[in-house]
């Protein structure tokens, strides 16, 4: 995989398949990136569980945070990585570990975390591999919300989007 | 087949505007509308937080707005766009972004009038400091850059007189100083140039003009590339320090990439308040549905215009990047292959008078104040657009006393021609009298 552009394909299988997220680094702080990210992931469907030491047996938005993957009792298909780059490294040999014993599909690591060492032990282990993006701004730019801001989202359709129904 | 990557032609029809998701509407419906229904108040509290995408009030954006800033950022390359009231808007908006008082801009001399009176008249209320030099001295614009210094800024074809900025070696020199360079790329349009694919960092639109293109709506646009790092150094707080009205958020760190625009929006616009009107973007946005095809043809028209009066003999020189006379040439030829644009000027013989007379004995151009319209435009810019210049910045802007600015149109090119020649032929006539 190429890891300067994706192709809109990837992000967006990757984002259908995913179900459950352990986010590693998920702060309790609500105006943290970690924090927010988590509760908007939230709203569109996901079950994201934190993973913070230093959280560990507390509650962050609702669910119980752990304080490593291997401690989470449940499977999970992703690990979203708000970590730095050089500790995204030790995550990454945590995910390849419990890969099957966990369920674990695909490791994303957040943007502006990048480790291409780490990366392709990854995918040499056989997991879907993200860098330096975040699961929100891609959910958010596939789905035409990141355009709400002015921004690039890359996609050009004539469909018409599918609204969520209450 | 899936197209990743679109050409412009695609672009400038479908970025930002799928098909409306509730009605199915394919053209992109004009939500004139101030304010936004919350879903509670906890999604309230997560807009205002910047914490959730969504609208909150159309000073900071609208669903119609946010389209054409799509649009605009797709055009260009970039990753976001702010769009506003006007071009002039838009200055201060990329620079509200940069600049703490005492700081500097370093800027061509050979930026449009108004830019150059905005730069050194206005913004010195704000204690940001314009130093300008000749963009074409490379060795000029570096030693023109200091500490304080925050932005260099030029246009990549310059209003009013066919000068093309040698954007890579600016771009080089902005990255060895560790700051921007911010190009104003109102007159080539992304159409003949995408200045971030040549180190731009911020781009700059009067979208008033070839953008909107038929002279119906003000508006202006900033557009970020994307790949500045504004955590590089310690010159740029507004984006790399905390933001006390967001409770000690970060933008750099929090939305990477999309922290410019985020800015630009959430602190800029809310605060300073420019915004683009709906009715506007969506005129914009209608108007960019046809800007290749435009352009195309506006540029032809002006190569022959300047041709034909290039061979007149009431006209002394005719500054237009795509003649062979012309010293950029070849900066066009590299920087601008498909068009050299359609704004130009020439220098009438006779001077001031003469000039005053062939603009206002013109029966098809139209005098008025504006460039890029469908329609062919003449004015004087010394005793109008560079009224409030020196006259030695006039000079330097390309708008001395015998200059006359033409932007060239969509009319049968001989109309535009025989007008030309018989608004001359009555300044000649006036002059020997």
């Amino acid at each position: 995989m190429n890891h300067d552009t994706y192709p809109n394909s990837y992000i967006r299988r990757i984002l259908r398949e995913t179900r459950t997220i352990a986010m590693v680094g998920a702060s309790a702080n609500w105006n943290r990136p970690s924090h927010f990210a988590m509760k908007y992931l939230q709203t569109k469907g996901y079950r994201v569980i934190p993973v913070n030491p230093g959280q560990a047996g507390k509650q962050i938005l609702g669910e119980t945070c752990y304080a490593s993957l291997a401690d989470i009792p449940e499977s999970f298909d992703m690990v979203d990585v708000f970590r730095n780059s050089e500790a995204a490294g030790e995550v990454a040999e945590e995910a390849i570990r419990l890969k099957d014993a966990k369920g674990i599909r695909t490791l994303w690591m957040q943007l502006g975390v990048r480790n291409d060492a780490a990366a392709a032990r990854a995918e040499a282990a056989g997991l879907q591999v993200v860098m330096n993006r975040c699961p929100k701004i891609e959910f958010g730019r596939l789905n035409a919300e990141l355009s709400w801001g002015g921004f690039n989202s890359g996609i050009v359709t004539s469909k018409r989007r599918k609204l969520r129904a209450s | 087949m899936s197209i990743d990557k679109p050409g412009f032609e695609t672009l400038q029809l479908h970025a930002g505007t799928p098909p409306d998701p509730v009605t199915g509407a394919r053209q992109t419906p004009i939500y004139q509308n101030t304010s936004y229904v919350f879903e509670d108040a906890d999604h309230a509290a997560d807009l205002f937080n910047l914490q959730t995408f969504g609208f909150i009030y159309s000073r900071l954006t609208n669903p119609t707005v946010a389209a054409l800033e799509e649009r605009i950022a797709a055009l260009e390359g970039g990753r976001g766009t702010t769009a506003c009231a006007s071009g002039h808007a838009a200055q201060v908006l990329a620079f509200f972004a940069l600049m703490a008082p005492g700081d500097e801009i370093v800027a061509s001399t050979r930026l449009y009038g108004g830019s150059i009176t905005q730069l050194s008249k206005t913004f010195r209320k704000f204690d940001w400091h314009a130093h300008f030099v000749d963009f074409d001295d490379p060795a000029a614009v570096r030693a023109a850059v200091g500490p304080r210094t925050k932005a260099l800024f030029c246009e990549a074809l310059a209003n009013p007189g066919g000068v093309v900025s040698d954007l890579e070696v600016l771009a080089e020199i902005a990255e060895a100083a560790g700051i921007p360079l911010v190009v104003d790329n109102t007159m080539a349009t992304p159409y003949l140039i995408r200045p971030i694919d040549w180190g731009a960092d911020l781009v700059i639109h009067s979208t008033t003009k070839f953008l909107s293109g038929n002279g119906t709506a003000m508006g202006g646009a900033v557009v970020d590339s994307g790949t500045f790092d504004w955590g590089r150094n310690d010159k740029f707080p507004s984006l790399s320090r905390p933001e006390e009205a967001y409770h000690g958020l970060t933008f750099w760190e929090t939305f990477g990439d999309l922290a410019f625009t985020m800015y630009t929006h959430a602190v800029s616009l809310r605060d300073l308040g420019p915004s683009q009107s709906p009715m506007n973007a969506w005129l914009t946005l209608l108007g960019i549905e046809t800007l290749s095809v435009r352009m195309e043809r506006q540029c032809a028209n002006a190569l022959a215009v300047a041709q034909f009066l290039e061979a007149h003999p009431q006209v002394a020189w005719v500054s237009y990047a795509g003649l062979e006379s012309s010293k950029y040439k070849a900066l066009a030829e590299k920087y601008l292959p498909k068009g050299a644009g359609a704004v130009f000027t020439f220098g009438i013989e006779g001077g001031y008078e003469a000039g005053r007379a062939m603009v206002e004995n013109c029966e098809l151009l139209s005098h008025l104040a504006n460039i890029g319209d469908t329609r062919s435009l003449v004015i004087h810019p010394a005793s109008t657009t560079h009224r409030q210049l020196t006259p030695e910045q006039q000079v330097a802007a390309g708008a001395g006393p015998e200059v006359i600015r033409l932007s060239i149109g969509l009319e049968t090119l001989d109309d535009i021609l025989a007008d030309l020649d018989q608004a001359l032929g009555h300044a000649r006539r006036m002059a020997a009298e």
